[in-house]
């Protein structure tokens, strides 16, 4: 493969230029983890203030969504890694494909994610839209949606930007790659990998409370 | 004839708006500040104003609220939070470390941009109408009952957010990855140590403000939210999510200031920073306390007596690495060939100044007595004197420093110590009074009070105007000698680091010739000449 002779004039080679890269994004990384932290922090608290209205509010997601997303998005991370393990200049046609299809996969959860909110939004179990849900664990179930909502946007706008990066790497990498764009794609997966770690957070913390006991 | 250097490389407006050069970017970001520190002093001058007297003569309750907004949100954001890192650091960093940029020099012009998008917003909120929540935006005043432009300052703040990100995450990698052959931890100056501490904290705090401000907004947005105490929310959360950025965000506030002081202290005194493993470590550890100590500014919200005392004591442990700093510097002073060029001026109030506020801050800390003083004059004290008499002094006090570096020329050593003395004085007389004032009980936030407080309030005000013709002397004389001053030689302070073994101004690409550290910084000879780092 082409070894991409410019590093800018700060760096002293390739991959020290490459290597910085990476600890960029790692040091991206920790920043969004105090990111979403804020928002966890928000939901234990509720969650220890109002226990059974989180438990009934989760009761109401579809957890049978949220797992095929979890599946969905396991296979992405997957595709992924593959695709770093094996990108060469022999096999970028195999290389744009992986990222093809992890790429479909981003976009079947964020489909999904829509079908979902749609449910939802049918339910009557958007706060601040339309909500109705009466009895003593109302509040408790309305905090419960307000954090469900907020997290989920946030975690789609963050699958929407990754998607961005990997059809420009697919490109990229099918077209003229070189050893950079090596680098940038390690950086890609790192932040792909990193979305997917939140959502098995999320999934655990919206879709599992309540559901053990019968 | 002018040799080639990072200004005369082009002229142009296009090299100036798209330049990478971190030098550049630097004086990007010096010309926004200055303008932005000018617009929120004006806010404090009109508060000054109406402040002289006990009744509301100038401005009305609402305009006062938005007064005292909009200056704390002006001077925290978009002056003092990226005053030292983005311009002195901007600038500085790469050459005090040998390296010719920093790691990501488009993210690093990114970042001005994204800034002044920030800036650009919240000053439409404040064209618009303003906003009355105070900078701290406390719900549920700020989410359910405010009527001023809350969202779009709030925007504002959220996307400069962005900024302090990259710089931050830009000057850790720059700090791990790009110094000279032979510069290790222990050879770096301190300046570069309290940079990375603050840029640690850059990095993990701003996000967690971001996400409050998300949550103010959706809360506006939305007419429901994680705040709303109608459906069970807790508007202190709030307060606890915002301390745990904004009491790091002071450290944010006044390492990098400290930082300057090592380099002043130092240099002036033509002797080794005294301790200098134990004043590097001492920032990571603010950096690191600083994360721990959120609830001190909420001992009156009826949080747990157990948490206060937790927090309280937290506070006293955070002031240690503080104390020792202020120490190890007084401890350089001792033996030193002292020399009282202006920066050196400015290093001296600093750490005078400094240590008041920090022994303020340890009042505060105290429960008994913070239960008197929250809310008082005495916490506006309090942080005037870190932020106001600490870093902007020293905000002051580096850019002297350095100036003959950034520009090439040498300014009028007469006005430029004229200037600090008034700085020093006008700024005592402004907010001492302010400890009395609060010590009798006058609370913050109101422009009209018992007629018993004008005397101090009269002396505030004075003093403020003092500080204003103060602050704007530099304007005229640095200025002045950006277009007539003497040219400067390569290092005029005879200083070792490495920022002053090239050229003033420094060539487009930093150095000629690699620079080798040999090192450690801050080595004088026994005549206290310097020795340079890479000789
Ligand atoms: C020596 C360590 C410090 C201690 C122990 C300390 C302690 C405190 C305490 C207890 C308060 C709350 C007072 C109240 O609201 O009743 C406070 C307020 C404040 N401190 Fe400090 N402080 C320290 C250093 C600093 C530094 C370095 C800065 C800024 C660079 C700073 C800026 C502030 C600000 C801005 C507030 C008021 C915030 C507001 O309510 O608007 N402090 N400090
Ligand atoms: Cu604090």
């Amino acid at each position: 493969m082409r070894d991409s002779p410019a590093f800018a004039r700060q760096f002293t080679s390739v991959s020290h230029r490459d290597e910085s890269a990476e600890l960029g994004m790692w040091v991206f990384i920790a920043t969004e983890v105090l990111l979403f932290g804020g928002l966890l922090l928000a939901y234990f608290v509720y969650r220890h203030a109002y226990p059974q209205g989180f438990a009934t509010g989760s009761r109401h997601t579809e957890i049978v969504i949220g797992t095929a997303n979890t599946a969905i998005l396991l296979t992405s991370s997957f595709l992924v890694a593959w695709a770093v393990e094996i990108f060469s200049a022999e096999t970028r046609r195999l290389t744009a494909g992986l990222l093809a299809g992890a790429i479909c996969l981003g976009l079947a959860f964020i489909v999904l994610k829509g079908i979902e909110y749609h449910g939802e939004y049918e339910e009557h179990l958007v706060p601040g839209i339309d909500f109705r849900f009466t009895g003593s664990l109302a509040n408790g179930v309305q905090l419960f949606f307000i954090f469900y909502f907020i997290a989920t946007a946030i975690h789609a706008l963050h699958m929407i930007i990754g998607i961005g990066l990997l059809a420009v790497l697919a490109l990229l990498c099918r077209n003229a790659p070189s050893t950079r764009h090596r680098a940038g794609l390690h950086s890609a997966a790192l932040y792909w990998h990193f979305v997917d770690i939140v959502w098995i957070f999320l999934f655990a913390l919206i879709y599992l409370p309540g559901r053990s006991i019968t | 004839m002018t040799e080639r250097n990072y200004l005369t490389a082009d002229y142009t407006l296009r090299s100036w708006f798209f330049t990478t050069d971190h030098k550049r970017i630097a004086i990007l970001y010096f010309a926004s500040l200055t303008m932005f520190f000018f617009i929120g002093g004006a806010a404090a001058t009109a508060m000054r104003i109406e402040l002289a007297t006990p009744q509301a003569d100038l401005v009305s309750d609402d305009i006062y609220n938005r007064l005292f907004t909009m200056h704390g949100i002006i001077m925290v954001w978009f002056f003092l939070i990226p005053s030292i890192p983005n311009t002195l650091g901007n600038f500085i960093v790469p050459l005090m470390i040998g390296a010719r940029d920093l790691a990501f020099p488009r993210l690093n012009l990114l970042s001005w941009y994204v800034f002044m998008l920030g800036g650009s917003v919240t000053l439409f909120a404040i064209l618009a109408g303003g906003i009355d929540t105070g900078w701290t935006f406390y719900t549920p005043f700020s989410t359910l009952y405010s009527n001023s432009y809350v969202m779009v300052a709030a925007a504002g703040v959220f996307i400069a957010g962005f900024s302090s990100i990259l710089t931050g995450l830009n000057f850790i990698v720059t700090i791990h990855r790009l110094r000279a052959p032979g510069l290790t931890w222990y050879r770096l100056p301190l300046f570069i140590w309290s940079l990375y501490a603050t840029s640690v904290i850059l990095v993990l705090a701003t996000p967690v403000l971001a996400i409050t401000l998300v949550l103010i907004a959706v809360e506006r947005f939305f007419g429901v939210g994680f705040f709303d105490p109608r459906i069970g929310g807790d508007p202190l959360l709030f307060q606890h999510l915002f301390w745990f950025y904004s009491h790091p965000a002071v450290y944010i506030m006044i390492l990098p200031g400290m930082g300057v002081i090592n380099e002043l202290i130092s240099c002036f005194s033509r002797k080794q920073v005294f301790g200098y493993k134990f004043v590097a470590w001492a920032s990571l550890a603010i950096a690191a306390l600083g994360f721990l100590v959120w609830g001190h500014h909420m001992f009156v919200t009826g949080q747990s007596l157990l948490a206060s005392l937790v927090f309280s004591f937290m506070s006293f442990v955070v002031a240690v690495p503080s104390a020792i700093k202020v120490f190890n510097w007084t401890a350089t002073l001792h033996k030193g060939s002292l020399r009282f060029d202006a920066p050196m001026l400015y290093a001296l109030a600093f750490i005078g100044l400094f240590t008041i506020g920090g022994l303020t801050g340890l009042f505060l800390a105290c429960l008994a007595f913070d239960v008197h003083a929250t809310d008082t004059y005495f916490v506006v004290a309090h942080f005037h004197y870190i932020m106001v008499g600490g870093m902007v002094t020293a905000y002051f006090g580096g850019l002297h420093y350095w100036w003959p570096k950034i520009t090439g020329r040498l300014y009028s050593e007469y006005w430029a110590r004229a200037a600090a003395i008034l700085i020093f004085l006008g700024f005592n007389l402004t907010f001492f009074p302010q400890f009395v004032l609060g010590a009798e009980g006058m609370p913050r936030r109101y422009h009209v009070y018992p007629p018993e407080f004008q005397v101090w309030n009269v002396l505030s005000s004075g003093g403020a105007t003092i500080l204003a013709a103060a602050y704007l002397l530099p304007l005229f004389y640095l200025g002045y000698s950006v277009f007539f001053g003497a040219r400067a030689p390569a290092n005029p302070w005879d200083a070792p680091g490495l920022e002053w073994q090239t050229s003033s101004p420094p060539p487009e690409h930093n150095f000629d010739v690699q620079p080798v550290v040999t090192r450690a910084p801050y080595q004088y000879s026994r005549k206290f000449e310097a020795q340079p780092q890479n000789a």
